[in-house]
């Protein structure tokens, strides 16, 4: 059936000419959990293992925990997590029309409560912040991660791409140059993965805690030797909407454990 | 930092005198100097080598001192996509870290005992 395969070859060309050199396509896009050992995903899989699942019981506790001077909980507006915040991870970032810019899940819940609780901002990679984070994103659990739809986000989108494909710092590697060209390879030893945003924040064993996204891209910038982004600098939370938009499909793991 | 490229390499040494063979090993099995996160050699004691480059076992019988050099200071004149990096330039660099703003990753002495002993990996 010569004229099927031209229609089949036709529809892949429309639909890889959406994709960039070197971009991975959908059907090949791989979480960090496909490289790790069955002693790490074993870790992840059961509950009463995944040290992770002990930061998203303290953020459950903080959702009913009344807060700031407005005196209301995340309960109080939000209601059931499990069913108002299902799927809300998977797509933040997200435009947030008062800043006229993209918000990470991190910089929403501090929004929250500085305009509707009226309290001071959690710190970055505190473990009020983390907590609430996980709690937030675990309820996203098995959704595929839709985030960069809204065409607002898309210069964003773009400006994250840049960076991902930009050679930086004294060793002048660009995050492609590892987790699009290199992808299943060592480096000294460690497999890298495609660097794709299925489950943060995650625990970290070489960390002995969960981390956020952002303290993973700082270290990959520093390990290349350039100046990391502020956490919450614009930049980072450009790549990271890139980078969700790049795992597309992908389910999230929320609290993923990774080596 | 000025040095002299004749052909694909660097014929004269970047200090004006040899390298010193068994420092060159200690500084490529050092993680800080990057090389063993990418490549692996006849380095047995050494447990975590990377698989990104080629293996730098016979790397002396494939390239010559001058070869050897130019590679180091400069590996993107042999290939322009590479991702070795350059280890002994400071310019055209993005974003670099304050901690290493406007130094070479390896210094000209340290780059002479490295080619000196990559010269001595052969069969
Ligand atoms: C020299 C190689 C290298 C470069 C360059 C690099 N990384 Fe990484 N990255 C790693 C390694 C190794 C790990 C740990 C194993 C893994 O998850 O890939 C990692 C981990 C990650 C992860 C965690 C994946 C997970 O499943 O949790 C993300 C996300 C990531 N990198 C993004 C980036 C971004 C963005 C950049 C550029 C700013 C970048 N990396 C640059 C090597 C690199
Ligand atoms: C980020 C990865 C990376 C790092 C770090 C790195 N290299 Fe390389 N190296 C490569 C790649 C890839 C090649 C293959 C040719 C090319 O792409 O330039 C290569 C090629 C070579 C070659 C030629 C090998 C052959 O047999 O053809 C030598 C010698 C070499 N590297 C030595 C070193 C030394 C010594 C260091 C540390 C001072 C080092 N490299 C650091 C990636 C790297």
């Amino acid at each position: 059936m010569k004229f099927r395969r031209a229609i089949a070859a036709a529809a892949f060309a429309v639909a890889s000419s959406a994709l960039l050199a070197g971009e991975i396509p959908p059907g090949a896009r791989r979480s960090g959990y496909s490289f790790m050992g069955p002693e790490t995903r074993a870790m992840q899989d059961d509950d009463t293992s995944n040290p992770g699942m002990l930061f998203v019981l303290d953020g459950q506790a903080l959702w009913m925990k009344k807060s700031g001077s407005a005196d209301k909980a995340c309960a109080d507006c939000h209601g059931d997590a499990r069913s108002s915040m299902k799927g809300v991870a998977a797509r933040y970032p997200a435009f947030d029309r008062t800043q006229g810019r993209p918000v990470t899940l991190d910089q929403r819940i501090n929004l929250c409560r500085a305009g509707h609780q009226q309290a001071t901002p959690l710190p970055y990679e505190s473990h009020d912040l983390l907590a609430l984070s996980a709690f937030v994103a675990h309820q996203s659990r098995e959704v595929p991660i839709t985030a960069g739809d809204d065409p607002q986000l898309k210069p964003f989108v773009e400006q994250g791409r840049d960076f991902f494909n930009q050679r930086e710092g004294q060793l002048n590697l660009s995050c492609a140059n590892c987790h699009e060209d290199n992808f299943d390879k060592r480096l000294a030893g460690a497999p890298i993965t495609q660097g794709q945003l299925t489950g943060y924040p995650l625990y970290r064993l070489e960390w002995q805690t969960l981390g956020s996204l952002e303290r993973r891209l700082r270290s990959c910038m520093t390990g290349v030797r350039a100046q990391a982004y502020d956490y919450g600098a614009p930049e980072l939370v450009a790549l990271e909407l890139y980078l969700m938009s790049r795992a597309r499909g992908l389910p999230m793991e929320t609290p993923a454990v990774r080596p | 930092m000025p040095y002299r490229i004749v052909g694909d390499g660097i014929p004269e040494s970047l200090t004006g005198s040899p390298g010193d063979a068994a420092r060159g090993r200690a500084l490529v099995l050092a993680r800080s100097t990057t090389c063993i996160l990418c490549h692996s050699g006849p380095f047995p004691e050494t447990r975590f080598q990377g698989d990104l480059a080629p293996d730098l076992r016979d790397a002396g019988n494939r390239w010559s001192a001058s070869q050897l050099r130019l590679r180091l200071v400069d590996a993107s004149r042999f290939n322009p996509q590479t991702i070795m990096p350059s280890y002994y330039r400071n310019d055209d660099l993005v974003r670099v870290g304050r901690n290493f703003a406007g130094k070479p990753i390896l210094a000209a002495a340290e780059i002479e005992d490295i080619v000196a002993f990559l010269a001595t990996l052969r069969d």
